[in-house]
C-alpha cells in the first residue's frame, strides 16, 4: 500500500470534531468518492473523532490517502493515550456504551468503512484505523 | 527615578517637535494593506498626544513596568489606537508598528546624546528598546482581544439566527435546522421549540434536516430526545429533509429512529401534517 499524501490534525475540543468532519469532507471528494461514500466516511470520522475526544480524552487523526494497485482510498488513524478499552467485544456491540451516548457508535463506524481495525490497551490508550476504498 | 529614564526623558524634551516629525516620516513608509487608510493630521495628533504622555510616565513612574497606575494614560491611548485600527482593517503587525516606527528616530537621538558614553548609550538603548517592546506588544494583545469579542459575538449571533421555529399553518411548526449539531446550539434549538409549541399551542412540528450535513449518532440521540420532549407536551414531530445519502447512513449506523415519522421532503411532511389537523390543499383553478 502506498501513501501518496498525508496529514495529522489534533483533537482537543469539540470544534475540533467540526475540523476533523470538514478535513475528511475535503479529501474524500479529492478522491472522487460517491456522495454516500463521502457522508459514510465523514459520518465514521465524526464518530470516532468524538470518541477520541470523549473517552480518550483527546488525541490526534492521521489522514491519508492509499492507493493499492489500482485502487485509491482513504485511511484514517484515530490515536489517543486515553485509559484504553478493558472490554473490546463489549466495546464492538450495538447499544453498548460506558457514556451517555447511544452505544452505536464504535460498531457503527464500522458498518460504514471497507477495513476496520482497533488496537487498546489499558492504560495505554487507543488506536482505531479505518479505511474506505473507492 | 532611574538614570536610563532621566537620559531619554532628556532626549524626549528637548527634541519633541523634531522627534515627532521624523517619526511621522517613519510611520508613512508602512502602507496598509486592503484600502485601509488614516489621514495624517489624524496620524499626527495621535503620535503627540503619545509622546506627551509618553513623557509624563516616564518623569513620573520610570521606564519599568507598563502594567502599573502611571502607564494608565499611555496604556489607554494605545488601546483605543489598536480598537479603532483594528476595525479599519489594520493587521497586528501594522497596528504594533505604531509603538515600533519610535525606535529608529529615538535611537538615533539616542545615539546623539550619549556620543562619547558606549556603556552609557548601551544601557538608554536597551531600557528604550525594552519598553517600547512591551508597549508594542501591549497593542498587538489588544487588537487579538478586540478580534476575539468580534467572534465571540457573532458566534453568539449566529446561535441565535440559526434556529428559527416558523409557524406553517394554525397549529403546525417547523424548525428548519442548518449547520452543525452539537450540543450548545441544540439546547437552543430544542429549548426554543418546546416554547413555540407551548406558545403556538400546536400539536404538530416538524423538525427539517435538509441544512444538517452530517448525521452521526449523536446528532440522532439529540433529534431523539428533542422528538421525545416534545410529545410528552402532546405535540408529535415529523422529521424531513432525509437525503438518500443520510437514510443510508443512519442505516449502516445501526440507529433506530423508532416510531417517529420521517419524509424526504419538507413538502411531503407539511402534507402529512395538513392531513393528521384534517385540512388539504386543494387546486381551486386548472392551470400550470
Amino acid at each position: 500500500m502506498v501513501v501518496t499524501k498525508d496529514d495529522t490534525m489534533e483533537i482537543r475540543v469539540s470544534d475540533h470534531v467540526v475540523l476533523v468532519r470538514q478535513a475528511v469532507r475535503k479529501w474524500s471528494i479529492e478522491l472522487g468518492f460517491s456522495l454516500v461514500d463521502q457522508t459514510k466516511m465523514i459520518t465514521a470520522a465524526s464518530e470516532l473523532a468524538r470518541n477520541t475526544l470523549d473517552y480518550g480524552k483527546g488525541g490526534t487523526v492521521r489522514l491519508e490517502r492509499v492507493e493499492e494497485g489500482m485502487k485509491k482510498g482513504l485511511r484514517l488513524t484515530f490515536e489517543d493515550q486515553g485509559p484504553g478499552i478493558p472490554d473490546l467485544e463489549k466495546a464492538l456491540t450495538d447499544g453498548y456504551t460506558t457514556g451517555r451516548g447511544m452505544g452505536m457508535g464504535l460498531s457503527g463506524s464500522k458498518r460504514l468503512v471497507n477495513e476496520f481495525d482497533i488496537a487498546t490497551k489499558v492504560g495505554e490508550g487507543t488506536r482505531v484505523t479505518i479505511t474506505r476504498w473507492k | 527615578m532611574s538614570k536610563n529614564g532621566q537620559g531619554l526623558l532628556e532626549v524626549l524634551k528637548g527634541q519633541e517637535s523634531d522627534l515627532l516629525a521624523d517619526w511621522i516620516k517613519e510611520q508613512s513608509g508602512v502602507a496598509p494593506r486592503r484600502g485601509a487608510s488614516i489621514r495624517e493630521s489624524e496620524v499626527r495628533d495621535q503620535c503627540k498626544e503619545f509622546l506627551g504622555l509618553f513623557q509624563s510616565a516616564i518623569r513620573d513612574g520610570g521606564a519599568d513596568d507598563i502594567q502599573g497606575p502611571r502607564w494608565g494614560g499611555v496604556r489607554e491611548l494605545l488601546s483605543n489606537l489598536s480598537r479603532t485600527r483594528g476595525l479599519q482593517g489594520f493587521s497586528p503587525s501594522e497596528t504594533a508598528s505604531f509603538v515600533f516606527s519610535l525606535k529608529k528616530p529615538l535611537f538615533t537621538r539616542l545615539g546623539r546624546a550619549h556620543a562619547k558614553d558606549a556603556e552609557g548609550l548601551a544601557e538608554a538603548t536597551w531600557s528604550a528598546n525594552q519598553l517600547l517592546d512591551s508597549l508594542g506588544l501591549y497593542t498587538t494583545e489588544v487588537h487579538q482581544k478586540a478580534r476575539e469579542e468580534v467572534i465571540s459575538r457573532q458566534q453568539q449571533e449566529m446561535l441565535e439566527l440559526s434556529t428559527p421555529v416558523v409557524k406553517l399553518w394554525e397549529g403546525i411548526l417547523a424548525l428548519p435546522m442548518i449547520g452543525t449539531l452539537d450540543s450548545a446550539r441544540t439546547q437552543v434549538v430544542m429549548e426554543s421549540l418546546l416554547q413555540r409549541i407551548v406558545e403556538t399551542g400546536s400539536n404538530i412540528a416538524i423538525i427539517d434536516i435538509t441544512g444538517v450535513p452530517t448525521v452521526d449518532t449523536l446528532t440522532a440521540q439529540h433529534l431523539l430526545k428533542t422528538v421525545t420532549a416534545a410529545r410528552l407536551m402532546g405535540a408529535e414531530c415529523i422529521i424531513s429533509g432525509i437525503r438518500p445519502q443520510i437514510a443510508q447512513t443512519i442505516v449502516h449506523l445501526g440507529v433506530d429512529l423508532g416510531d417517529v415519522t420521517t419524509k424526504a421532503s419538507l413538502a411531503d411532511a407539511f402534507a402529512i401534517a395538513l392531513e393528521r389537523t384534517g385540512r388539504g390543499v386543494r387546486k381551486v383553478r386548472a392551470g400550470s
